[in-house]
């Protein structure tokens, strides 16, 4: 059995969860180096595995027939409710699952090598070795899981990993907010998914993946023939669904938890914000592709809709911020909804699931590019010590590895040839086309925003004149350099893999061509954007301020994130606390414990006016015993016979 | 049965003893005098059973029986309850009924 070769990628989640343990039990105990080389032997463990685990499956056991198979060497019982509902714990490889095997270790273990560099001296260096470990073995979980049960209750692990990362520094207020903002919008998110899971797998009668994605298994049809409110329940549940995944990958309007995200450390952000959790999104809608494509195409369009909405929007916002983290995390939010975008356009199919292959080929080489943003920007961070971009300017000289690592990844987000996003948005787009052209202008649109937010962030922090920096900007040291390096490398050489010959919507492989039209077109805004973004930035001037005074409208809604978080506030605070928190309150507070109240209060005036009964006198007692049967007796005789 | 004397008379004596008794209990603040009225009703109850089984089941023996019961029963409450009156003596310095009211609300 070609099963029986891959069971050792059980192995690939437990190893992290053992560090975990490990490193978090013993956490203070060990000394820092150690703890942080426990967590760092475990993921490139893990990731040597998940290497062989996609080499033995993509050049071997995989393809079967002419397609890739999906394979599930492990699987456990765990707990069972009745017969149809059981609770199974697996291992599942398919194209995807092995693709994101490899993307979380890669990325996991750059993290985890740089963090020595960047977290250096810290305190609680120990716990934070400790909760990556965590977060890679949930996310591992994930990406392997063989039914929608299973997803799920990693999906809430790496909930909560990515909460207790963001409130690292949990001495520090604005870092508390965000971690539970983080974790309150995604649980009510999650809220979504799981109504979706419970609606799908009441009509299907099945977690598995495997039973759901089968095409023609005519196992949808009972969900899909009942209607609810004008669109089939299995329309709703695919949507509802997609609101969980929304929540995880900050789509539109859920988004808001990602930006304050960064306050958690810079490789953290690179980590769970930029390459693998905010993806998780992405990924279960690509799980559950077949389902969407044959079931419910109206919830792909939802999706698609989503995706090209939430791209744009984040990009306007991008252009304006001046936190360089916030720019990389609204960068984040825009490229997850290409992907978003890709998927939602899709057709199923080899050759028309195109945008299928192009989201996840695109969520690949985006993790490699943006985790090499992410780390740049912390190791501008570390030299600085701020944040903003006011605060930094000509740092091109003091920090030449992370300058030239960050220009490639700038480069490699904004599509230029030959690096990785050409080669992923040149397929996105061309699948965008192929649907429906709005999306595709739209998309084309973005592209150049990229282009000129990253090289705005490009040419203000490492060109233009030196700042008053409190001692001389220092370089990476050696551990972080060398992630830096692995992913700029990574990032230059991805986008030549032939991805459709490995992920297809249906498991067929395929090849794709280059779209010379489409390649055009985005090369030309890429470079447009780069082009604007040196005339304005580049050159000493006040171009981009008196562009900022000539459309103040446009430039204040965009510097204040177009007031989402004000909408929500005010949803919040206005209607939700006063509206209906407060009236609820007072009703509870003054009827419900009034009554409550009253009733004690009653009792303890008739009791206070009754006491005296109990005077501890026997003969009283006595006294009034007789007379009782006395009385009684008189009863007896009258009334008796 | 008995020459010259009726029922009637013998629970006219045991009738005024159980209400002595009663009396006793409620009027007497002495312990001990409490505890010797309920010792009358007791007696009052026996005398009942007695002449009843006398005069009403002469050839029965019940009522015999329970008297002698009700005899034994009043001998263990006596002893239980002197002992109670020995230690609220020993902790009230004294066996007024009155005194005896720390279980008041």
């Amino acid at each position: 059995m070609h099963t029986d070769m891959f069971s050792y990628t059980v192995w690939i989640p437990l190893i992290l969860l053992a560090a975990f343990l490990l490193v978090g039990l013993l956490s203070d105990k060990l000394k820092p180096l150690v703890a942080g080389l426990i967590s760092t032997a475990a993921i490139l463990l893990a990731a040597v595995l998940a290497y062989s685990a996609a080499a033995g499956y993509f050049f071997g056991a995989g393809l079967q027939d002419g397609h890739y198979t999906t394979l599930i060497p492990f699987e456990q019982l765990w707990l069972r409710f009745t017969d149809t509902l059981v609770i199974k714990m697996g291992i599942l490889l398919d194209p995807i699952s092995v693709m994101m095997l490899v993307v979380v270790t890669t990325v996991s273990a750059m993290v985890h090598i740089y963090s020595f560099g960047y977290m250096k001296g810290e305190k609680g260096f120990q716990r934070y070795y400790a909760f990556l470990s965590l977060f890679s073995f949930s996310m591992l979980g994930l990406v392997m899981a063989t039914n929608l049960f299973q997803m799920y209750i990693f999906w809430e692990l790496v909930g909560v990993s990515s909460y207790l990362l963001i409130g690292f520094y949990y001495q520090r207020p604005s870092a508390v907010a965000a971690s539970k903002k983080a974790f309150i919008v995604t649980r009510f998110a999650d809220l979504g998914f799981l109504i979706g899971i419970l609606l799908l797998s009441y009509y299907t009668r099945t977690f598995d993946f495997m039973t759901l994605t089968q095409p023609n298994s005519g196992i949808l049809s009972s969900a899909a023939g009942v209607s609810f409110m004008g669109a089939s329940v299995l329309t709703w549940a695919l949507v509802l669904i997609f609101m969980g995944g929304a929540g995880k990958s900050a789509m539109f309007p859920l988004h808001i938890w990602l930006p304050d995200a960064m306050e958690g450390p810079t490789p953290v952000s690179a980590l769970i914000h930029a390459a693998t959790m905010v993806v998780a999104g992405v990924y279960l809608v690509a799980r559950l592709f077949a389902v969407y494509a044959l079931g419910a195409p109206a919830a792909l369009e939802v999706v698609a809709f989503i995706g090209a909405f939430t791209s744009l929007f984040a990009a306007i916002i991008a252009i304006t911020q001046t936190d360089i983290k916030r720019v990389l995390a609204y960068s984040t939010i825009s490229q997850i909804g290409y992907m978003m975008l890709a998927l939602g356009v899709s057709g199923y199919g080899s050759e028309a699931g195109l945008g299928y292959t192009a989201s996840m080929f695109h969520l690949f080489t985006h993790a490699m590019f943006k985790a090499l943003l992410f780390l740049g920007a912390g190791a501008v961070i570390h030299a600085v010590h701020s944040n903003e971009m006011t605060d930094m300017g000509g740092l091109r000289k003091h920090l030449p590895i992370t300058h030239f690592t960050f220009l490639i990844a700038a480069l490699a987000i904004s599509g230029i040839p030959p690096l990785a996003g050409f080669f992923s948005k040149d397929e996105i787009l061309a699948a965008a086309h192929g649907h429906y052209p709005l999306y595709f202008w739209s998309g084309w649109f973005v592209a150049g925003l990229t282009a000129f937010y990253m090289f705005r962030l490009y040419f203000r922090v490492f060109w233009g004149e030196d700042r008053q920096y409190e001692h001389k900007p220092h370089d990476a040291p050696p551990s972080m350099a060398i992630a830096l390096i692995f992913l700029a490398l990574a990032s230059v050489v991805v986008g030549f893999i032939p991805f459709s010959h490995y992920v297809s919507a249906n498991g067929e492989p395929y090849t794709t061509h280059m779209h010379w039209q489409v390649a055009a077109l985005s090369v030309a805004i890429a470079v447009a954007g780069i082009g604007l973004a040196a005339w304005m930035y580049l050159r000493p001037g006040t171009v981009a301020d008196r562009l900022a005074a000539a459309m103040p409208g446009l430039y204040k809604w965009s510097k204040n994130k177009f007031y989402i978080d004000e909408i929500y506030l005010w949803v919040t605070r206005t209607l939700i606390f006063k509206g209906l928190a407060w009236p609820i309150a007072w009703f509870d507070r003054h009827v419900v414990d009034g009554t409550m109240n009253g009733m004690a209060w009653a009792t303890a005036q008739v009791s206070e006016k009754i006491k005296g009964l109990q005077s501890g006198q026997l003969q009283q007692y006595a006294y009034a015993m007789v007379l009782g049967a006395v009385a009684f007796l008189l009863l007896l005789l009258y009334w008796g016979a | 049965m008995i020459e010259g004397i009726e029922v009637f008379d013998v629970l006219v004596v045991s009738t005024a003893m159980f209400f002595i008794g009663i009396y006793g209990f409620m009027v007497r603040k002495n312990l001990i005098t409490i505890l010797m009225s309920v010792e009358l009703i007791l007696n009052a109850v026996n005398i009942n059973f007695v002449i009843f089984n006398k005069y009403l089941y002469p050839d029965m023996l019940q009522g015999y029986i329970f008297s002698l019961f009700v005899t034994g029963i009043a001998a263990a409450e006596a002893a239980v309850a002197i002992a109670i009156i020995l230690n609220v003596y020993r902790h009230m310095k004294g066996i007024d009924v009155e005194q005896v009211d720390t279980m008041k609300y």
